[in-house]
């Protein structure tokens, strides 16, 4: 006989988005519980970077969310131990030529009506926020908001910080729902975890949890691959990239871009990063993601070309077809709600999601609107993407 | 310059490699050998530098002769054109070549690590930061991983002394340079190579003041059958044995070292007695100054390239991850081919068989294949001995050979006891000096439940050796088997190099 | 007192000197780095970067990257693997090896 618990709501999947919904679910008063098939950050939190971006955000709602999420993240840096290695560093976007300088100009005067700093940094300027910056830039911008965090120590510590039970290595096998249809909780290969409302927060599994909940929810995975050097001294101050990361990111084409995000970290190694490609779950290394990793990376820290690459590592960024994240309750299964579908975004994304989340869960106020992240919106129209 | 596409690539020419190249090249396939290191031989058949005009290099090996028969044959091929033979060339990854069937081996080449190569090696311009032009990526129609292993090691308070080396480095340090740790060295750890490291450290004028075995042999009486049926295997530990005695050596079984001493360098050890589990027991601790330690608890395959590839893995008799291959070698990717440590650990002999056995197979598919389906003639087997006869009789001795081992593998197999001589305050990760206590927190506190996830949450396993030293233990603090390790990248690689990759096409 | 050298007899083809920060120290051709400076007694020549634990060879087989020295400059090479060649001039690696780099 399975042991049986009641609950409020129980969260599937122990990454940082579902850590972030257990923590601010819990502190709203819910009693709730995690459900992992792995271990916490096994999946694509442990591939990622720990990227807290506003820079690379165009205004819209994911601008938004970022925002508060930004906020966020600085309280949780007081509440959480140090090790989860927060890091206010900011972001530095680079334009190698004056019509990207210019572009980035466009794009940054919208950012700021919506709330970003964004600070133009003249050519002769650059090396003075990073001083081993290749000298044939045409100019840049600061953005002192983005930030950094050690992604799987910050979901482990967002989970340990919640104080909910977490029930790791036991698949969902099955999400349980009353005749009427309404959610009523999960069977795990354990145990069954009794509760009116169910989170799939399962990241690039999403699709699957959607499934066995009797809904659907097309995300698909989107590989990328990170670069990891030899130890080194702290040779990369901030988070800095080429200007063409910004039309990567809402961009539709299957054929691999990429274009390297390079940062130091307090461990010492630089990381390199952000490649995207759409090849579904194919975990075989592609020499052209390292070769343009490599490339991109030495281009903007000329100093690199002749440090080891002491690993490579590869993630699976979840997305849906308007790299939205889908957040909030599912209307097609009274109960069952969605936070997932962050693509490259979901360490930056998490704890606002989890405050959306908390809000619904509770019926109290949103913190934001969450209306453009409706699991429920139409993903057709968006070239076809989502067969 | 590409190489010309190989019928097929062997990936490291120790026993295995070497067993496969110069039988495969009998057999008519044209072979690229390639190899990290300066001179055939692997981790086994290590040798002097010639440099070194050492006048009995055989008095440090066993099995010379089979040896110098392979090095012969290599040489043959070589000036006939049969093999490519590439040292210096350390492999970082194998990939398919698009759709075409064949594979790409990428490699890296260094400062050489040894004076002049060899004629007809690919001759390499040295940068200016001092690693030469990236070479060539070899192409191939089959490949051949011959990886061999490393030592598995299971750390305890102060073997990041320096002093504390591992028990098959120290030997391999004695073989290749003539040279030895310190003057009163404790050899530790568990598995038969203890007893010829000891014998070696102690022919080369070191003080052995004990060999220290956390099994007991005891553990080998289960199985007789495979041990009646390797008669030499017993000679050569009774021939160890002698020489412990000869040379006042004591053999501790069922002892362990739980902790080195010193500040700057290793001053003495505390040895433990074990329970049947290695747990270490209250109150038997005692002290043996000494001024080296040489530890090892058996060898780990090296897999990295292979799990690269995806190739199917299997836990071993010795608790180790292997590939899983059959019985003619093959690995569960279809032209892709593994001999020797890689396929469990199971020492030279082995590794010689199997090497050849591969051979055979990968020439009965290149055959099967049909002409059409190659591009080089494949010349008639150049010598009808080696290459006619031997398949059958190899497979006799492989499932020998292989039964012996693992009777071996699960008699020197690590007890669960073993982490509580490892203290909090020891570090695991030698590279990223994370503690056990560090890890433990990771386990017990924060979710972690494998050594992937201890990875992420505290680096240990994330530095230079990329979890080589430490995974074993890490594995072990988590309460796991070991898991096939995910290393894209089989060695540090220059990013230089990655930027001058071959751009895709597509 | 027995030598390795008296196991296998035969003598280098050439010896030479190389220097260890700010010792000369006598070498056989064909050595690695790691053997020459074994063959002097010393056993560690660097410096971990978060402890400053010094270190030096640990697996012998090119494998666990602990005995990374400087050699002529160049930071991070592997002393078990790396030939010794007569004047090199071996250093004493701290931390990363690589601060010259944020100069």
């Amino acid at each position: 006989m399975p042991k049986r618990h009641s609950l409020d709501a129980v969260i599937i999947g122990a990454g940082v988005v579902g850590a972030a919904c257990a923590y601010y679910a819990a502190r709203s008063g819910l009693s709730v519980a995690v459900v992992d098939r792995g271990p916490v950050a096994g999946g694509t939190t442990g591939a990622g970077e720990g990227n807290l971006l506003v820079s690379d955000k165009g205004t819209g709602p994911e601008l938004d969310l970022a925002l508060l999420s930004t906020r966020l993240w600085r309280e949780l840096s007081d509440a959480l131990p140090a090790d989860i290695e927060y890091e206010p560093k900011g972001g530095l976007v680079v334009a190698h030529d004056e019509p990207t300088l210019k572009a980035l100009r466009v794009f940054a005067d919208a950012q700021r009506t919506a709330g970003v700093r964004a600070d133009e940094i003249a050519a002769a300027d650059l090396t003075t926020l990073e001083p081993h910056l290749a000298p044939d830039q045409a100019g840049g911008f600061h953005y002192p908001q983005d930030a950094q965090v050690q992604p799987a120590k910050a979901a482990a510590r967002l989970l340990e910080a919640s104080g909910v039970p977490v029930h790791l290595g036991e698949e969902v096998t099955d999400v349980l729902r009353t005749p009427a249809g309404h959610v009523a909780g999960v069977r795990t290969t354990r145990r069954e975890l009794l509760a009116p409302a169910v989170v799939n927060a399962a990241g690039t599994w999403g699709g699957d949890v959607a499934r066995l909940a009797g809904s659907t929810l097309p995300v698909l995975p989107r590989r990328g691959f990170v670069l990891v050097t030899e130890p080194l001294p702290r040779m990369v101050h901030h988070k800095v990239y080429a200007a063409d990361y910004v039309a990567d990111v809402a961009s539709g084409s299957a054929a691999l871009q990429s274009s390297a995000v390079v940062e130091g970290t307090p461990s010492g190694p630089v990381l390199i990063g952000a490649t995207r490609e759409r090849v579904g779950f194919d975990r075989s290394l592609s020499t052209e993601a390292l070769r343009r990793l490599a490339g991109q990376a030495a281009a903007l820290f000329p100093f690199l070309a002749d440090v080891e690459v002491i690993r490579a590592y590869h993630g699976f960024r979840p997305y849906l077809p308007d790299h939205l994240p889908a957040i909030g309750a599912d209307p097609r299964v009274p109960g069952l709600h969605h936070a997932c579908g962050h693509e490259g975004a979901g360490i930056g994304l998490a704890p606002a999601t989890g405050a959306l989340i908390a809000a619904t869960l509770t019926g109290s106020a949103p913190p934001l609107d969450p209306a453009p992240f409706s699991p429920a919106r139409d993903f057709a129209d968006h070239d076809g993407e989502a067969a | 310059m590409p190489h010309s596409t190989a019928d097929l690539a062997v990936v490291g020419a120790g026993p295995a490699g070497l067993a496969a190249a110069v039988t495969a090249a009998d057999l008519g396939l044209s072979v690229t050998l390639l190899d990290a290191g300066a001179r055939p031989g692997g981790q086994y058949y290590r040798q002097p530098a010639p440099g070194l005009g050492a006048e009995r290099p055989q008095a440090l090996h066993h099995d010379w002769r089979a040896f110098a028969d392979l090095t012969r044959r290599l040489e043959a091929h070589r000036r006939r054109g049969g093999i490519t033979y590439l040292p210096h060339h350390h492999v970082w990854a194998v990939l398919p070549s698009g759709d075409t069937g064949s594979w790409t081996v990428h490699t890296r080449a260094d400062r050489a690590a040894e004076a002049p190569a060899p004629a007809g090696a690919a001759a390499e311009a040295t940068g200016p930061g001092g690693e030469t032009e990236a070479p060539a990526p070899v192409i191939a129609r089959a490949v051949l991983l011959a990886t061999g292993s490393y030592e598995r090691q299971l750390p305890f308070p102060g073997w990041t002394l320096p002093g504390v080396v591992g028990a098959g480095g120290a030997q391999a340090m004695l073989k290749a340079g003539l040279v030895l740790p310190g003057r009163r060295i404790v050899v530790a750890g568990s598995g038969p190579l203890l007893l010829a490291v000891a014998a070696s450290l102690s022919a080369a004028g070191a003080r052995v003041p004990a060999v220290v075995e956390a099994s007991g042999y005891g553990g080998y009486a289960a199985h007789t059958a495979a041990l009646a049926r390797n008669p030499a295997k017993l000679v050569e530990g009774a021939r160890y044995g002698s020489a412990l005695v000869r040379h006042h050596t004591r053999l501790l079984t069922r002892h362990a070292v739980v902790e080195a001493h010193g500040t700057d360098r290793v001053e003495a050890v505390t040895v433990a007695r074990l329970d049947r589990d290695w747990r270490p027991v209250p109150g038997t601790a005692r002290r043996i100054p000494c001024d080296a330690v040489a530890v090892g608890h058996g060898l780990v395959p090296e897999l990295s390239l292979a799990t690269g590839l995806g190739c199917a893995t299997r836990t071993a008799a010795d608790g180790t991850v292997a590939l899983a291959l059959t019985d003619d070698l093959r690995t569960s990717v279809p032209g892709v081919w593994s001999a020797g440590e890689t396929g469990g650990i199971g020492g030279a002999q082995l590794a010689l068989v199997e090497g050849a056995l591969a051979a055979h197979a990968i020439a009965g598919a290149a055959r099967a294949a049909g002409p059409g389906a190659r591009t080089a003639p494949a010349a008639p087997a150049a010598s009808g001995s080696a290459a006619s006869a031997a398949p059958e009789s190899l497979r006799r001795a492989r499932a020998r050979l292989r039964a012996f081992a693992d009777a071996m593998g699960a008699a020197h197999r690590p007890g669960e006891g073993w982490t509580e001589w490892l203290a909090d305050s020891a570090d695991v990760c030698r590279c990223e000096e994370v503690t056990a206590g560090e890890i433990r927190e990771a386990v017990t506190d924060l979710g972690a439940r494998d050594a992937r996830t201890v990875k992420l949450l505290t680096r240990a396993g994330m530095g230079w050796c990329q979890g080589r030293m430490c995974g074993p233990a890490l594995a072990a603090l988590c309460g796991v088997p070991p898991a096939p390790d995910r290393r894209p990248l089989a060695c540090p690689v220059p990013l230089r190099r990655l930027a001058a990759l071959p751009a895709d096409p597509s | 007192m027995t030598t390795p050298r008296d196991l296998v007899g035969g003598a280098p083809r050439t010896t030479y000197t190389l220097t260890f920060d700010d010792r000369e120290l006598p070498a056989q051709e064909g050595q690695s780095v790691a053997a020459v400076l074994w063959s002097a007694g010393i056993v560690s020549w660097r410096t971990t970067r978060n402890g400053a634990a010094p270190r030096g060879v640990f697996c012998g087989i090119g494998q666990c990257y602990d005995c990374l020295v400087t050699v002529n400059g160049r930071p991070n090479q592997r002393a078990c693997m790396v030939q010794a060649r007569p004047g090199d001039a071996v250093t004493t690696q701290e931390g990363t090896g690589r601060a010259a780099l944020d100069r």
